[in-house]
């Protein structure tokens, strides 16, 4: 049973890649020709399509793609639980060393054959814990059902075992951790509880689902060393499902491309980082390896020393109230003593996880939130200068004529109710910016500038590609020839290649039209792409400001220094975590 | 996976509007659209009720208390004893009961009563004003009994009173959503937009009327009109007191879609384009609830037309000589009428009809009215 | 203690809710012109009896009819916090007497009916959203539509004429003749058991078929959580995780949903009671509206509010206690 030919399914322009099937010999799981379907309310969505892979005794095989790759409804597969989907062809074998191999698709999906697997044998975690986890009752009590449905023991040994568990993924306190509820953990945390869930019956197999995709740059480096460890611990084989080509270079031994519901490319690791032979493939890394090389190409022009914006110490603080009598005030500092220029023609990283004030500040910088304290001076095209967040500020609307701001998701930033036309010419229309006659030619012209084609001009956004809705606001953001753009996550809500793509229009925009930027990102790779300068922010402040490439290079702070070296890198050479 | 939230020929295409959007939408649901026929009929009716009604809704006659109804038969024998096409009825005889004394009707099948398409009648105004002549259906000889859904305990035509009764059911329901739109609009609106102490208070009143039972302050606020009223006076007051109550559920509507449409990142983006708050709020939020806004009014309707009913059947509501089908179920209170002649009832199947097909509308456009949601 | 805090703040809540309530009830009987006492002066004038003027302005003053409204209401609240309800013109006996053994019936009533109202509804709603689609689910949706389209008072109407017609009964009242005015015993309790079936039903029915379209509309919400998938993962049997997880988490909101289902069963026993005439609050209160008994009809307004207000925050408690996001918060 040799089924790596239709794993290696390379498209037409791919025929001379030949990838050596792994050994049969330690398989733990085989997947052979597994075809997963979806009934949609028109025909069949085949979001997995003959995919074949195989997971080895104590391995780790990554799955990556971007979404709608069909890499997550293959790993929930293994354990057939793909409602509203259903296996309609392949086998799914799980072969316990000695021990008979179990066909786990040809078993009945709600049997107790099954349900002896999941959670047994093999464990899944999932993308999101929090609601992976149940609001109403104890992490404890989810735990001690999974060990007491595998294991015939007592209610009082089971809360011991999961103690233990829970001691295991290293959360502080677990005897008092075990009685609390999920909302009452970060997410970091969750995610730990769901992978000692996970464990409880020492599965031979980890499913992964995208698990840190949901959290922080720091906390992703610690979840996955914490996998990592306990993989070594357990013996366990792990199938991982990530997008990140970076994630994928840490954990992986071995990677699976998928595409389309198919497999593009299977190989080792080292061999698909270091001659990767699908051009998606190559795709891949090329975009996670381009935000890891230093700034992009240089902007046209030279930078002026002479500051477009200071901002002097701005404060804003979130007070939330409890009880009826608003007693407890929990104080929320979402910014501490902000300060920092922008020049002319630069462009500003701003830096942070979640949390860390960084959006905050865009807002408060639009206007959209009143600081407590500090100011934002802003020189104006005709040198006169205003406070951004002083209070007369927006009160004059035409500085939006010179501050605009690109948004994040580039689904909800649009109004679906106006056309393509009405949503980059609003703009212009408020502010009076363009005579009537002239609109629709300037729209066309904004829209080529943005690389979309003009007669999409009378299409409203559904219409669209989520990196299609982001050039249209990019259209909108540079309709009214503005001198600072404030990009809030703009290519946050983008796959890899994409992000590249908009980034790059970005980069072409700035120097044509000489846009000084705020570029506000928890992604620092970005950020070093992006800008000349950057400011790492954590809880309201910015503990470090400088050149980007001297901060990534040698970061000072002890904030930075971690940040940096949670960022995954897309090189297996590069790995820590793989011994 | 971004093509199956849409259907895939508009993202060919990507031209329509939010309401061909949403017209697509609902079309696909069958029931809705199918309800939405049944009531543009009823509300057709309701209009036209002059001259659909075979009767005056108000003549009597004694000779047929509790007449059973009749069924129109199709087809007849003519001379010759061939069967040809003439709608007709039979008329009555009567039998009476020599121990109870009581008078039952049998159909006679020796007298028919032949019908008339868009026969001559009495002259009368097609609501109110236009002046006419003829009507849907009629009988030759206007002395001659036509009761297609029995008589009542009065000898009035069954059929005619219901036509009749639909126009005040449906109006009072229309007209009491219309109310506690424009109250729930008002307040919804400014409490969503101000916020703040406003908002607050709004808050409290609107769960205090909730958390009371409706029925018994109705009838307590009905009961308190005046008995000298005259009809069109009561007509409006109790449509009134139903909406004093009714509009706290569109005000929530109102004010719940306003505040997640403030925090919508396109209205901030209209925001940064300069946009006045006047702008935004006509421009960028209103077109994004009206289709909300009108399924949530359209399923108040339902429960507006249910409480009138309620009402008028226990006699605090709409009083006779005004008919609605609550005045109409008030001839079904006692039992034994009932058990005389159950086609009194028949006004209970129109309240479910509607009630029903109204509830199937306002689902379906409910489900239709954000074409954008994944 | 957060819990504690909860608490007292919902009843405080309560009791600015019910102070509210009762000015709209004493609204309710200022609303109709000129007082009782003139009404029933016009009458007995109309009628020839003697009217004793003395007697009347005597009892105007006992009311304060002839003081302001604000001194008016005082009068009448002061009275009500320690269960004076006012007097009955009509029936010339207090509203306490009027109520009598009336009110523990109603409430008995609803009781049965808000049990036989959750166990038709949970199994089927249950049902309705695991096995979405299934001819079960169809069925329970179309009864659903109809029960909601049926007004309560029809429903009863068609109880009492099938009854009629098929068995020759009429199910009207609670108790059959012998035991009407008797003291409670075994006899009388089955009795009332063999009669209270059909307004039971009848209530329960509209009830039922919202409490169905909003489990079920929960339940469908909550079934697709990813929770429920961690919970097949670790090996669960389909029923169990189900009981387990979602029903227990759309077990929430549906607690809550108790603080506006009460108003419409008190609603529907309302309408109910009077059709069926039985010996509740109901037919009293139609009967004081429809003579302007205002001071009776007042105070049964203002009582039935209370109890609709007491029964939600229990379920707000309830609620609180079962839901660790808000015991906790």
């Amino acid at each position: 049973m040799t089924p790596r030919e239709t794993a290696i399914a390379l498209e037409p322009a791919d025929q001379s890649a030949a990838v050596p099937a792994p050994e049969v010999a330690d398989e733990i799981l085989a997947i052979v020709d597994l075809e997963t379907h979806f009934t949609m309310r028109r025909g069949n969505l085949k979001a997995v399509d003959k995919v074949s892979l195989s997971l080895r005794a104590g391995d780790t095989l990554c799955v990556v793609g971007e979404s709608g790759s069909g890499k997550s409804v293959t790993a929930r597969s293994i354990l057939n639980i793909v409602k509203p989907g259903r296996i309609v062809g392949g086998r799914i074998s799980f072969k316990p060393g000695d021990d008979a191999p179990i066909h786990l698709s040809d078993l009945d999906p709600y049997g107790p054959a099954i349900r002896a697997v999941r959670g047994g044998h093999i464990s899944m975690i999932f993308q999101e814990p929090m609601s992976s986890l149940s609001p109403v009752h104890t992490i404890g009590s989810q735990i001690i059902e999974a060990i007491r449905l595998h294991q015939p023991i007592e209610k009082k040994e089971a809360r011991e075992q999961a103690i233990s568990l829970l001691k295991q993924v290293q959360i502080p306190d677990p005897e008092i951790a075990v009685d609390r509820y999920a909302f009452q953990y970060s997410g970091g945390m969750r995610q730990r509880a769901m992978i000692a869930m996970a464990l409880a019956n020492k599965p031979k197999v980890l499913i992964a689902d995208e698990p840190t995709t949901a959290l922080d740059v720091t906390t992703q480096a610690e979840i996955l060393k914490l996998i990592k460890s306990l993989q070594r611990d357990y013996g366990m084989a792990v199938l991982f499902i990530t997008h990140d080509m970076g994630v994928v270079a840490e954990m992986a031994d071995h990677v699976a491309v998928m595409r389309d519901g198919k497999v593009l490319e299977y190989g080792d690791v080292d061999q698909i980082f270091s001659r990767p032979q699908h051009p998606h493939t190559q795709d891949l890394i090329g975009a996670a390896r381009l935000m890891e090389s230093g700034p992009a190409a240089k902007v046209a022009g030279t930078l002026s020393e002479e500051p477009i914006l200071q901002v002097r110490n701005l404060n804003l603080a979130f007070g939330t109230t409890h009880g009826m009598l608003r007693r407890h005030r929990a104080v929320v500092h979402a910014l501490r003593d902000v300060s920092f220029d922008l020049r002319a023609g630069e462009a500003l990283g701003v830096v942070g996880e979640s949390g860390s004030g960084k959006t905050t500040l865009a807002r408060c910088l639009v206007g959209l939130y009143k600081v407590d304290s500090g100011s934002a001076m802003f020189t104006r095209g005709d040198g006169s200068t205003t406070d951004l967040c002083g209070r007369g500020g927006f009160g004059d609307r035409s500085l939006y004529t010179e501050i605009r701001m690109i948004f994040q998701d580039p689904f909800a930033s649009l109004n679906p109710r106006m056309t393509v036309e009405q949503i980059v010419a609003e703009p212009m229309i408020v502010n009076r910016a363009c005579p009537k006659s002239e609109l629709r030619s300037r729209v066309a012209d904004l829209l080529e500038s943005v690389e979309l084609p003009a007669d999409v001009m009378d299409r409203y956004p559904h219409a669209f590609s989520g990196g299609q809705r982001q050039r249209i606001g990019i259209a909108r953001a540079i309709a009214l020839n503005p001198r600072l753009v404030l990009a809030d996550e703009a290519t946050s809500a983008l796959d890899g290649s994409l992000r590249a793509q908009v980034l790059d229009l970005l980069l072409k925009l700035r120097s044509r039209l000489g846009l000084s930027f705020i570029f506000i990102s928890h992604d620092i790779g970005v950020i070093r792409y992006f800008c000349e300068r950057m400011a790492v922010m954590r809880r309201g402040e910015i503990v470090e400001i400088g050149p980007s490439q001297s901060i990534c290079d040698n970061p000072q702070h002890a904030y930075t220094q971690e940040l940096l070296a949670a960022v995954p890198r897309a090189d297996p050479k590069q790995s820590r975590l793989r011994g | 996976m971004t093509a199956t939230t849409v259907d895939d020929r508009i993202v060919a295409a990507g031209t329509e509007t939010q309401w061909q959007l949403i017209w697509g939408r609902f079309r696909r649901h069958r029931l809705a659209v199918f309800s939405g026929i049944v009531l543009i009929l009823l509300y057709l009716s309701a209009a036209l009720a002059e001259f659909i009604a075979p009767q005056d809704p108000h003549a009597f006659n004694a000779r047929f208390t509790f007449a059973p109804p009749q069924s129109i038969n199709l087809l007849d024998r003519n001379d010759e004893g061939r069967l040809i096409f003439r709608p007709h009825v039979n008329g009555y005889a009567v039998e009476v009961d020599p121990v109870a004394l009581r008078r039952t009707f049998v159909t006679d099948p020796e007298e028919k009563i032949p019908l008339r398409l868009f026969g001559k009648s009495e002259p009368y105004r097609l609501m109110g004003f236009i002046p006419m002549q003829h009507k849907l259906i009629t009988v030759e000889d206007s002395r001659t009994p036509l009761f297609l859904l029995g008589a009542d305990r009065l000898g009035r035509d069954v059929l005619s009173r219901l036509i009749h009764g639909t126009r005040i059911s449906l109006s009072v329901g229309l007209i009491g959503v219309i109310m506690s739109l424009v109250i729930g609009l008002v307040v919804g609106g400014l409490s969503g937009y101000y916020g703040g102490l406003f908002d607050l208070i709004v808050q409290r009143v609107i769960e205090f009327l909730r958390s009371l039972p409706t029925i018994p302050l109705w009838m307590g606020l009905a009961a308190a009109l005046p008995r000298d009223w005259d009809a069109l006076a009561i007509y409006f007051a109790v449509t009134i007191i139903l909406s004093l109550i009714g509009w706290t559920e569109l005000a929530r509507v109102v004010r719940g879609r306003f505040l997640a449409l403030k925090t919508e990142d396109y209205v901030t983006a209209a925001r940064i384009d300069g946009a006045s708050d006047l702008r935004i709020v006509m421009r960028h939020m209103v077109p994004a609830f009206t289709s909300h806004i009108i399924a949530a009014a359209s399923l108040a309707v339902p429960g507006m037309i249910l409480a009138e009913t309620a009402l008028s059947f226990l006699g605090l509501g709409l009083q006779a000589p005004i008919i609605s089908w609550g005045v109409l179920l008030q001839e079904a209170q006692n039992i034994r009428a009932v058990a005389t002649a159950p086609w009194l009832l028949w006004p209970g199947a129109a309240v479910i009809v509607a009630v029903l097909t109204m509830n199937f509308l306002g689902d379906g456009m409910r489900d239709a009215a954000d074409p954008y949601a994944q | 203690m957060a819990l504690l805090r909860y608490a007292v703040r919902r009843l405080l809540f309560m009791i600015a809710t019910i102070l509210a309530l009762s000015i709209v009830c004493f609204g309710i009987i200022q609303l109709p012109p000129g007082d009782f006492l003139t009404a029933k002066m016009a009458e007995m004038a109309a009628t020839g009896d003697a009217v004793n003027v003395d007697a009347v302005e005597r009892l105007r003053a006992q009311y304060g009819l002839d003081r302001p409204f604000i001194v008016q209401y005082w009068l009448w609240v002061s009275g009500v916090v320690v269960g004076d309800f006012g007097f009955s013109f009509e029936l010339t006996k207090t509203v306490r007497e009027v109520i009598g053994d009336r009110l523990g019936i109603s409430l008995a009533v609803e009781f049965l009916a808000i049990v036989v109202l959750w166990a038709i509804a949970l199994p089927v709603g249950i049902y309705s959203a695991v096995r979405q689609y299934s001819i079960g689910d169809v069925a329970a949706t179309i009864f659903g539509f109809i029960g909601l389209a049926i007004p309560n008072f029809l429903l009863a109407l068609l109880l009492m004429y099938i009854s009629f017609v098929a068995f020759g009964a009429t199910i009207t009242g609670l108790f059959s003749d012998e035991y009407m005015n008797a003291r409670w015993s075994f006899g009388r309790l089955v009795d009332f058991f063999s009669h209270v079936w059909a307004p039971v039903l009848v209530i329960a029915t509209a009830g039922s078929a919202q409490v169905i379209r909003i489990l079920r509309a929960n339940l469908l919400d909550e079934l697709s959580r990813p929770y429920v998938d961690t919970a097949r993962a670790k090996g669960m049997a389909e029923w169990r995780l189900i009981m387990r997880y979602p029903v227990r988490v759309a077990m929430n909101p549906l607690v809550s949903t108790i603080g506006w289902l009460l108003p419409t069963i008190i609603s529907s026993s309302i309408v109910t009671g009077i059709v069926l005439n039985l010996p509740t609050l109901s037919p009293i209160l139609l009967r004081s509206l429809l003579s302007q008994d205002m001071h009776l009809a007042g105070a049964l307004i203002l009582l039935m509010g209370v109890l609709t207000l007491l029964g939600t925050l229990l379920s707000d408690l309830l609620l609180a206690w079962i839901d660790p996001r808000i015991r906790m918060a």
